[in-house]
């Protein structure tokens, strides 16, 4: 009987193949984020892959920047493929293409045994929880509408970008290049054969060539180790309960068109569909089916052996509610309290007032303000820099700006022929430049830089702790580095007494304002363990002519 | 009562199990318990040496001059007799180019990767196992690599390009008057041979970075601690590795703003590329003819003659001068 309901059965194995085929091509991507992957890294390196494909699909992203710069940055267009999507079919993007939805669908599916029959079935239904999620986005929103994008810290594929990009992955290639090492040294003795092919075999798995590490990163894996670990409560609470991507897809689900049909004289009350339901959307004939919260997994109607349920368009709708349950009174006191957030938290760093000075964004950051209201904390900017020099901030941006991109110098530093950083950020908030556009280096072909460089900080040195100024040796290692032409490091030779009484010449170096970029390969490079004798504040960056020393400098935003 | 207790068989599997574990908790803390005192604090491992001169090879210094760095290298490996004279059929040689900054050809910061593919198609044709062009670079090693041009011409030559990793260091006694104990790149103490190519550019320290700067590249870990006595370190670094060969590259010259340059303003064709066997002779020639500097200005050559690495008076080697 009723045979053309059965072939919604394959539904749910195609769901399961989607699902396969997006998580794989996130991950695919994420690795591509990278200089590593490239074959050949010509004179203008170049990412080709698209690697923000999912952040740009993203609606959340899309609305939320929109809403706080009134413009929608490229490829975030390719959001209203989600849009329209949803609008006809509903959450399908929940179910059918979001990583992180599928990583907690099959979490939550390796539940422990307790977690079965009736305890179980009662986890998945409509649960007061779900609503929470409408509140989170509305607060989002709201911040969004007074110009600071905070959407980035919970939606579902900026979260997986930087949880993946800036721990998960990072850890993997730490463990790699751990294994890779001792079995380059170690000795087995009669098992040494065994050494050589582990060696090509953890050399071929390496995701970089180079160990990185990221600063700050605590926060990120415990909110991501959470969001993992509730699974084995409830399933997928993070979707059902707190996803602000989940909470805008079911706002725009309550037109869908593709609908659940319940024939309630076919039901046998087995309660099988209620056991498997992903989305907590009582999908059981008899009780009422919220359409906002259904991810289209296709488990119900897989697992009823009696067609009392279908996926329709345009079904008889009786046993459905499009409400997310939440009064008007809930959803403008979250977007409110979202809305004044930010000026409160602007009552303690302002972004028009440089905040603390060690806070150098990467080269092509717009003007702070409007880097707040784009950036979404992806970590892409981060994950791509050869030298591992972009790190996520924690409260040196204010805690408005929470995971945004900062340059710490002493890890890596900013590469002068590099802008790959400004090329993958998908919202715009490092505008996209050209090599010939940063000009800290000639390009080939030309004895000098086109124009004024794009800066992004000054150095400055600490003569207490710098070897030709405290302790009476030669150095001038930072000179060596400096990569500008002329360098921006000069020194002066000067007689020096040490403790016995005896001369020595000197060479001292000093800093040209006018020529520094604020790159940090001086404080990278610099041998003073501890604190460097060198270090970089965003002084004099292009961005903000308001953060200058000098009256005048050569530079885009004055000449 | 007599439930209470336990058969023979149990008791001596239930108390043979916790005395097994209990031998081998005892016996294995006293065989991993550290007597001596901590290894870092009283190191004591011989310095070691890698000489891959060859004995009993013309002491001479080839000049050539030419348009085409390629049949430069042919020529000057000719006059020693050809490359077989310094690799046989089996051979592992390190080629070590000057790889160190994100620079293009034409800036002279890196060898020329003409130079390099040449010297490698040398050694791949004299029958070498294996040819490896390696360099532990300044800059992200992959740029320097690729945009140098150098890693495309050695692989396409038959070289095996290493960008160095960091598995591969390995800290080593090189038992020098400034270096103990450094990180250095395991490739150079599995070689059989050692061909050094530099390029001669400007440098503010030392005025000039030749053959035995070069040597910089096969340290890892914190080396911007050399500067501090640059002229010590580097002897103590030409003591450590003795090079079958240095080539020096000098088809273009970087004259200011050295080590790395970046204006075109900077370099000079100068078309020359220098061969030798003695890499104290190398760099006080190459010193002397393309920055002019006098043999008191390279104090890092009067160290290493006082050392016995070779001879500053190059004029008592046999010198010849070819051009293609």
């Amino acid at each position: 009987m009723a045979a053309p309901e059965k072939r919604f059965l394959y539904l749910r194995n195609a769901r399961r193949i989607s699902q396969a085929v997006f998580l794989l091509l996130f991950v695919y991507l994420l690795l591509q984020t990278n200089i590593d992957a490239l074959d050949r890294v010509d004179s203008l390196p170049r990412i080709s892959a698209p690697v923000d494909l999912f952040l740009e699909l993203d609606p959340l992203v899309a609305i939320s920047t929109a809403l706080s710069t009134h413009t929608l940055y490229r490829n975030l267009i390719l959001a209203v493929i989600v849009v329209v999507g949803t609008l006809f079919l509903g959450r399908f993007f929940c179910g059918w293409v979001c990583p992180m939805g599928t990583i907690n669908h099959v979490l939550a599916s390796l539940k422990s045994a307790r977690m079965k029959g009736r305890r179980r079935m009662e986890q998945n239904s409509w649960k007061p929880y779900q609503r929470w999620k409408y509140g989170i986005l509305a607060a989002m929103l709201g911040a969004a509408l007074f110009g600071s994008t905070q959407v980035g810290l919970l939606d579902p594929i900026a979260l997986l970008t930087r949880s993946l990009g800036l721990v998960v992955f990072p850890g993997y290639n730490t463990l790699t290049h751990d294994i890779h090492a001792w079995s380059l040294h170690s000795n087995l003795g009669y098992f040494d054969f065994l050494l050589t092919p582990i060696s090509w075999l953890t050399h071929a798995v390496l995701i970089r060539a180079k160990t990185v590490v990221f600063d700050q990163t605590f926060l990120i894996l415990l909110i991501f180790g959470g969001i993992l670990v509730a699974n084995r409560f409830i399933t997928r609470f993070w979707c059902r309960g707190l996803c602000p991507l989940g909470a805008l897809l079911g706002v725009m689900a309550k037109t869908s068109i593709l609908g659940l049909e319940k024939r309630s004289s076919l039901c046998t009350d087995c309660n099988l569909c209620a056991l498997h339901c992903q989305g907590g959307d009582n999908p059981k004939p008899g009780d009422t089916w919220h359409q906002t919260e259904c991810h289209l997994c296709m488990n119900c109607v897989a697992s009823c052996r009696e067609a009392g349920i279908a996926f329709r368009f345009f079904p008889e709708t009786q046993e459905t509610t499009q409400a997310v349950n939440l009064t008007r009174r809930a959803v403008l006191g979250s977007a409110g309290a979202g809305l004044l957030a930010i000026p409160v938290l602007r009552a303690a760093t302002n972004p028009d007032r440089p905040g603390d000075p060690s806070l150098v964004r990467p080269p092509g950051s717009l003007h702070e303000r409007e880097f707040l209201s784009r950036c979404i904390r992806c970590g892409e900017c981060m994950n791509v820099c050869p030298n591992n020099a972009l790190h996520p901030t924690l409260l040196q941006a204010g805690s408005e700006g929470i995971w945004s991109p900062m340059l710490m110098p002493r890890i890596g530093y900013c590469e002068p022929t590099c802008v790959l950083c400004s090329q993958v950020c998908p919202t715009g908030a490092i505008d996209e430049i050209t090599e010939q556009e940063k000009a800290w280096v000639p390009q080939a072909g030309q004895e000098h830089t086109a124009g004024p460089p794009i800066r992004i900080g000054t150095a400055f040195y600490d003569t207490g702790r710098c070897l030709p100024y405290a302790m009476g040796k030669e150095c001038i290692v930072c000179e060596e580095w400096c990569p500008t032409t002329p360098k921006s490091i000069y020194f002066e030779e000067t007689e020096v007494q040490t403790r016995d009484g005896e001369y020595l010449y000197l060479k001292r170096p000093r800093v040209d304002p006018e020529l520094c970029v604020g790159c940090g390969a001086c404080t990278y490079a610099c041998p003073i363990k501890g604190s460097p004798a060198i270090y970089v504040t965003a002084v004099g960056e292009t961005r903000n002519p308001r953060n200058r020393i000098l009256l005048k400098e050569k530079d885009r935003m004055t000449s | 009562m007599d439930e209470q207790r336990i058969d023979r068989r149990t008791f001596l599997q239930r108390g043979g199990k916790a005395a097994g574990f209990a031998a081998v908790a005892v016996a294995g803390g006293f065989l991993i318990r550290e007597k001596e005192r901590h290894p870092f604090l009283v190191s004591e491992d011989k310095p070691l040496v890698r000489d891959l001169g060859i004995p009993g090879v013309d002491k001479k210094l080839v000049s050539v001059r030419g348009e085409d760095p390629t049949r430069m290298v042919a020529a000057a490996l000719d006059a020693f007799g050809g490359i077989g004279t310094f690799v046989a059929a089996g051979d592992f040689v390190v080629v070590k180019p000057n790889v160190g900054w994100d620079r293009r050809p034409e800036q002279a910061a890196n060898t020329n990767p003409d130079v390099v593919a040449e010297v490698v198609r040398q050694c791949v044709a004299a029958g070498a196992s294996r040819v490896l062009v390696t360099d532990v670079t300044c800059n992200d090693a992959s740029r320097c690599f690729n945009r140098s041009g150098v890693a495309a011409a050695a692989r396409d030559a038959g070289a095996e390009v290493q960008l160095a990793e960091e598995a591969r260091f390995r800290e080593i006694n090189i038992g020098g008057a400034m270096l103990g104990r450094q990180l250095v790149y395991d490739a150079y103490l599995d070689a059989d041979k050692f061909i050094n190519i530099p390029i001669a550019k400007h440098h503010s320290l030392t005025q000039a970075t030749l053959g035995m700067k070069n040597l910089y590249g096969i340290l890892g870990g914190n080396r911007s601690r050399l500067h501090q006595d640059i002229h010590n370190s580097l002897a103590d670094l030409a003591n450590f590795l003795r090079p079958t060969l240095v080539i020096m590259d000098a088809y273009r010259i970087l004259l200011r703003n050295g080590p790395q340059g970046g204006s075109l303003a900077d370099v000079e064709d100068r078309k020359t590329l220098l061969a030798c066997t003695d890499p104290v002779a190398m760099d006080a020639y190459a010193g002397e003819i393309f920055f002019g500097l006098t043999r008191e200005d390279m104090k890092w050559v009067e160290l290493a003659e006082s050392r016995g690495l070779g001879t500053a008076d190059y004029a008592t080697l046999q010198f010849e001068e070819r051009s293609v």
